[in-house]
C-alpha cells in the first residue's frame, strides 16, 4: 500500500514551489502560474484524504469545485492582465504602481 | 517494490521537477510548457488515488482550458517595451527564505501529526457517486458555481474587450 505521506509530501513541495513562484516572478502571468500550482497541490491533498481517511466522495467534490473556481479565476485574471497590458504596455507588477503616489 | 509504486514515485518526481522548472525558469514561455507536465502529472496522481472522474476533469479543464489561456496570455504580452523587464525577478534569497518558512510549517504539520487510521478499500468508479451527490447533497453549491461561471464569463468579456473610446 502506498503511504499517505508520499502524497502529502508531494503536495507540500509543490505548494512551497507555488509560494516561491508568486514571490519570485515579476511577470503577472508567472504569478498566475504560481496560483495554479498552489490550487493543484491543495486539490491533491483533498483527494488523498478522501481516498485514505474518509473514503467518501466529499473530498473529491470539494476538489471539483476548486477546479471550477480556478477556471473562473484564470479567465478573470487574464482579462485584467490583458487590459493592463493594453493601457500600460507592461505586465511587470512592480511597475504597476499608479495608485500609490 | 512493485512496478506500480516505482511508476508512482517516477510520476511524483516528474511533477516536482516540472514544477521547479515553472518556478525557476527565466523565460515565461518555458514555465508555461513545464506547467503542461505538472498538470498531467497531477492527473496521473489522481488516478493513483482512485479518482478517475477528477483525473479526466483535470486534463479537460487544466490542460485543455487554463493552460491554453495562460499560453495565450504569455503570447499576447510578449512585446514589452523594456526587454530587461521580461526576465526580471525579485531577490532569489528573500523568496527562498519565504519558501523555507512555509516549508517548515508544512513539515511540522505533516510529520508531527498522527493521522486518523487509514482505510484501504478496493477501487470503485466514482462518476456515478459524484453525479448523484452533485444533484442531491451539493445542489446549492452546484447552482452557485454555475452562476459564478456565468458572472465570470460576462465579466471577462467585458473587461478584456476594447473600450469604446480606444477605437
Amino acid at each position: 500500500m502506498i503511504p499517505l505521506n508520499a502524497f502529502l509530501i508531494t503536495a507540500a513541495v509543490i505548494f512551497v514551489l507555488g509560494i516561491i513562484t508568486i514571490l519570485y516572478k515579476k511577470n503577472a502571468v508567472g504569478i498566475l502560474m504560481g496560483v495554479e500550482l498552489i490550487l493543484n497541490s491543495v486539490n491533491l491533498n483533498f483527494i488523498a484524504f478522501a481516498r485514505y481517511i474518509d473514503h467518501q466522495i466529499n473530498g473529491q467534490i470539494i476538489a471539483l469545485f476548486v477546479i471550477i473556481l480556478a477556471a473562473a479565476e484564470a479567465a478573470i485574471a487574464l482579462a485584467i492582465i490583458l487590459n493592463i497590458y493594453r493601457t500600460r504596455t507592461t505586465i511587470d507588477v512592480t511597475q504597476i504602481d499608479h495608485m500609490s503616489s | 517494490m512493485e512496478l506500480n509504486e516505482i511508476l508512482l514515485y517516477g510520476i511524483m518526481i516528474m511533477t516536482i521537477l516540472s514544477a521547479a522548472i515553472v518556478t525557476f525558469s527565466n523565460k515565461i514561455i518555458y514555465s508555461a510548457f513545464a506547467l503542461l507536465l505538472t498538470f498531467t502529472g497531477f492527473a496521473a496522481l489522481y488516478i493513483y488515488l482512485s479518482a478517475d472522474f477528477l483525473a479526466v476533469v483535470q486534463i479537460l479543464i487544466y490542460v485543455g482550458g487554463i493552460l491554453i489561456l495562460i499560453i495565450f496570455g504569455v503570447l499576447m504580452t510578449q512585446r514589452m517595451y523594456d526587454l530587461s523587464a521580461l526576465t526580471a525577478h525579485n531577490s532569489l534569497w528573500l523568496t527562498l527564505g519565504g519558501g523555507a518558512a512555509v516549508a517548515a510549517i508544512l513539515a511540522l504539520i505533516i510529520f508531527k501529526n498522527s493521522w486518523a487510521p487509514l482505510v484501504d478499500k478496493s477501487f470503485q468508479a466514482t462518476t456515478d457517486a459524484i453525479g448523484s451527490a452533485i444533484l442531491t447533497e451539493y445542489l446549492l453549491p452546484f447552482e452557485i458555481a454555475s452562476l459564478l461561471l456565468l458572472g465570470a464569463l460576462i465579466g471577462a468579456v467585458y473587461i478584456a474587450r476594447a473600450g469604446d473610446d480606444a477605437k
